[in-house]
């Protein structure tokens, strides 16, 4: 492992360059190219080795960052938080418990706009523990005032992880942001990986420089006080404006770096949409198999797309209406559930966003995956196939739970 | 040593218009802090509590100096993030030269309970910042609930005297002796009563180059119940009964900083206070002398430890 980063870390020496990385390492990369003021972070599987990987990088005096390890995740935050406040471009990296055990410091993150940036490495929440990839621990996360950007793979949350930087730190966004990948199944598979060299990645994304800090001792700030009544509606309304604003800096920044990088972004991936009758709208990992799915149905003469969520917050409303608004059918892949009969939070999203339109697709949820719960081509087939069913009977069931045994 | 007539000559930077209590001593503590940094610009982030809720209403601050808060239970993680940060910047070249300090401020809930783990870890990993904790023994912000440094036979809200419990079952931790087992270079006791004896605290925490403590009392009118101009009085009582030894562990160096002339009773303490008002109706003696005992053994313990027996 410390030669293939070492390699990695020497070949972003010059230019772009093509290493065989885990999710993991990826993501450490980017830190080390990112070069944060301060990471504070505690170990938890399966995100341990980023945070493991780069106190390497801050050993060999690669980074100038200060490292602080701390005694938890919520501390992580907190520390954080705080090194945000004072101007520091700031990091951490968790996973599930961990960021758990945020959820209170991650609603305070986002409340003092900080924008701090954070891999999310994506696993099952315990009972029973488990430390496999679902999605449960980053949903319980979707109203906390973070920008959620969800990677199919190590590309993907390289790429992210950059260009997350430059969104948290938008002037006008200021929003806390999370970058996540599929815990094993991305974090520690080994794929191919592009990087850019440190000096493009360090160019693209410029240096920080915040309107005030508490630092600033000749003009004191008070951060985080107490608001009654009088001013609390006001505050937390305005953290919705950047955050409702935020798609379109969102694909500004992903423009730029589509131009200097090469690769596209958008607030989601379509894949064969244009005249799909069936479509599956999914996040993360599994979009990779059901592009697979999508080709050997294509191939059968099936009219099959899928739409992959890359911006799960802010939730793109409007667009996914109109990505999906053409199709018979439509399937929800939830990777984490609502436990409470009408499926995921991303089934919820999907059909708020279609519920004012005249003519809509049926759609249905799967939850599947739980745990690390392998999916398989054969059972997205099964979705698509249930789906030509439901389109042609009209006859559905709202929630379906794929890989289950009963 | 402070010196009274040259500390009066500095701008306070805790202003006034906050809205503490009448006779609420955590702003004397908070004031004696800013006295001690003298003109060294000071960063204070503040756990949850009284002194946070009172200083910073929204519109207004009291506080002209930078001020954080983020939660209750991560004072000194959050303060720890701050501190990283300046070390960083300024290690980098992108803070200017300005020699800062840092203190983290919490109450007894946020201190001894809450705020346990993330205190710990912050002296654990040496920043180079001082905690100080108002310690008025219990949760007063939300109405006085009993913690981990409420008196034993306190009344609180959640150990109320009733027909078969006398009010708090359990004496205190030390926590200013956990806090010298963490080994930093300066931790102390104090308290606002004996204003030279705390300052003077306060200059040896914010010069010690590491992390440090200082665990101030600060009696509280309303969780204790006693009129609002016996605060300082009281306070004296609390230091003069040994109930609050002042001393002082400077790397690892246990010395007592004030030693009453004349040990009064703790009865003369508690009988101020009405949270221990049970105690002085019949069958009450038995619990006055189990506390005389209890401190008459600490003060002992203390002094064989700041080696003066």
């Amino acid at each position: 492992m410390a030669k293939v980063l070492d390699d990695a870390a020497k070949a972003a020496q010059g230019k772009a360059t093509k290493r065989a990385l885990t999710g993991n390492e990826a993501v450490a990369l980017a830190m080390r190219q990112i070069n944060p003021d301060v990471v504070a972070a505690y170990p938890i599987t399966p995100a341990t080795e980023i945070v493991q990987i780069f106190s390497t990088y801050v050993a060999d005096g690669l980074v100038n960052t200060e490292f602080v390890a701390v005694e938890s995740e919520h501390s992580a935050m907190s520390a954080t938080l705080g090194a945000s406040a004072a101007g520091a471009r700031a990091m951490t990296g968790t996973s599930s418990q961990g960021l758990a055990l945020m959820w209170e410091m991650l609603y305070i993150c986002a409340g003092l706009r900080l924008p701090v940036v954070m891999p999310v490495v994506n696993r099952a929440l315990s009972a029973p523990i488990n430390i496999h990839g679902d999605h449960s621990d980053t949903m319980g996360a979707r109203d906390a005032g973070w920008i959620q950007i969800f990677s199919e793979n190590s590309q993907e949350a390289y790429d992210n992880l950059i260009q997350a930087i430059r969104i948290a730190e938008h002037p006008e966004i200021l929003l806390p942001t999370m970058v996540t990948m599929d815990g094993f199944i991305i974090s520690h598979a080994m794929e191919v990986v592009e990087i850019q060299s440190d000096e493009d990645v360090r160019k693209f994304l410029g240096t920080y420089k915040p309107e005030r800090t508490v630092l600033d001792i000749d003009r004191p700030i008070t951060m985080g006080g107490l608001d009654f009544t009088d001013y609390y509606f006001e505050h937390r309304r305005s953290i919705a404006e950047p955050m409702i604003n935020a798609k379109q800096y969102i694909l500004e920044v992903a423009a730029e770096f589509e131009q200097k990088f090469g690769r596209k972004y958008g607030l989601f991936e379509e894949y064969k949409m244009e005249d799909a009758d069936y479509a599956i709208v999914v996040l993360g990992s599994t979009a990779g198999t059901a592009k697979i799915a999508v080709d050997e149905l294509r191939a059968q003469g099936v009219k099959a797309g899928m739409l992959k969520i890359r911006v799960f917050r802010p939730f793109p409303y409007e667009e996914i209406a109109e990505a999906i608004a053409k199709c018979k059918a439509v399937a929800v892949m939830d990777r984490s559930d609502g436990l409470a009969g009408r499926g995921g939070p991303v089934f919820g999203e999907v059909r708020n966003a279609i519920c004012d339109m005249e003519k809509k697709p049926i759609t249905v949820d799967y939850v599947y995956g739980l745990g690390g719960r392998d999916i398989d081509v054969e059972m997205i087939k099964s979705v698509y196939s249930d789906l030509q069913r439901i389109a042609a009977t009209g006859d559905k069931a709202l929630v379906t739970y794929l890989g289950v045994r009963d | 040593m402070a010196n009274i007539k040259e500390l009066s000559k500095l701008e306070e930077r805790f202003s006034s218009g906050h809205r503490a209590c009448s006779g609420c001593t955590a702003p004397l503590v908070v004031r004696m802090l800013m006295m001690a940094a003298g003109e060294t610009p000071v960063v204070v982030g503040s756990a949850t509590g009284c002194l946070e809720v009172v200083t910073t209403i929204f519109p207004y601050t009291a506080w002209k100096t930078p001020f954080i808060h983020s939660a209750f239970e991560n004072s000194a993680a959050t303060v720890s993030g701050v501190e990283t940060a300046y070390r960083s910047l300024k290690k980098q070249g992108k803070y200017e030269d300005k020699d800062v300090r840092f203190v983290a401020l919490g109450g007894d809930g946020g201190t001894y309970d809450i705020g346990f783990q993330s205190l710990s870890g912050a002296m654990e990993r040496g920043h180079n910042m001082v905690y100080v904790c108002y310690n008025n023994e219990a949760y007063m912000n939300t109405g006085i609930q009993r913690s981990s440094a409420t008196p034993k036979f306190g009344e609180t809200t959640t150990s109320p005297v009733g027909s078969v419990e006398p009010g708090k079952k359990q004496f205190p931790k030390n926590l200013t002796k956990i806090m010298a087992a963490h080994g930093i270079p300066y931790v102390a006791q104090g308290i606002p009563s004996m204003w030279n004896d705390l300052i003077t605290k306060f200059q040896k925490a914010l010069n010690c180059g590491g992390p440090a403590f200082v665990n101030v009392l600060a009696p509280c009118r309303l969780g204790w119940a006693f009129p609002s101009e016996k605060a300082i009085q009281i306070g004296r009582d609390a230091v003069d009964t040994c109930v609050w030894p002042l001393y002082e562990v400077v790397n690892g160096e246990y010395k007592i900083t004030y030693k009453p002339k004349e040990k009064k009773p703790v009865e003369h303490y508690l009988k101020q206070q009405t949270r221990y008002r049970h105690l002085f109706k019949p069958g009450g003696e038995k619990a006055i002398e189990e506390i005389q005992k209890w401190v008459d053994s600490e003060w002992e313990k203390l002094k064989r430890l700041a080696g003066e027996e």
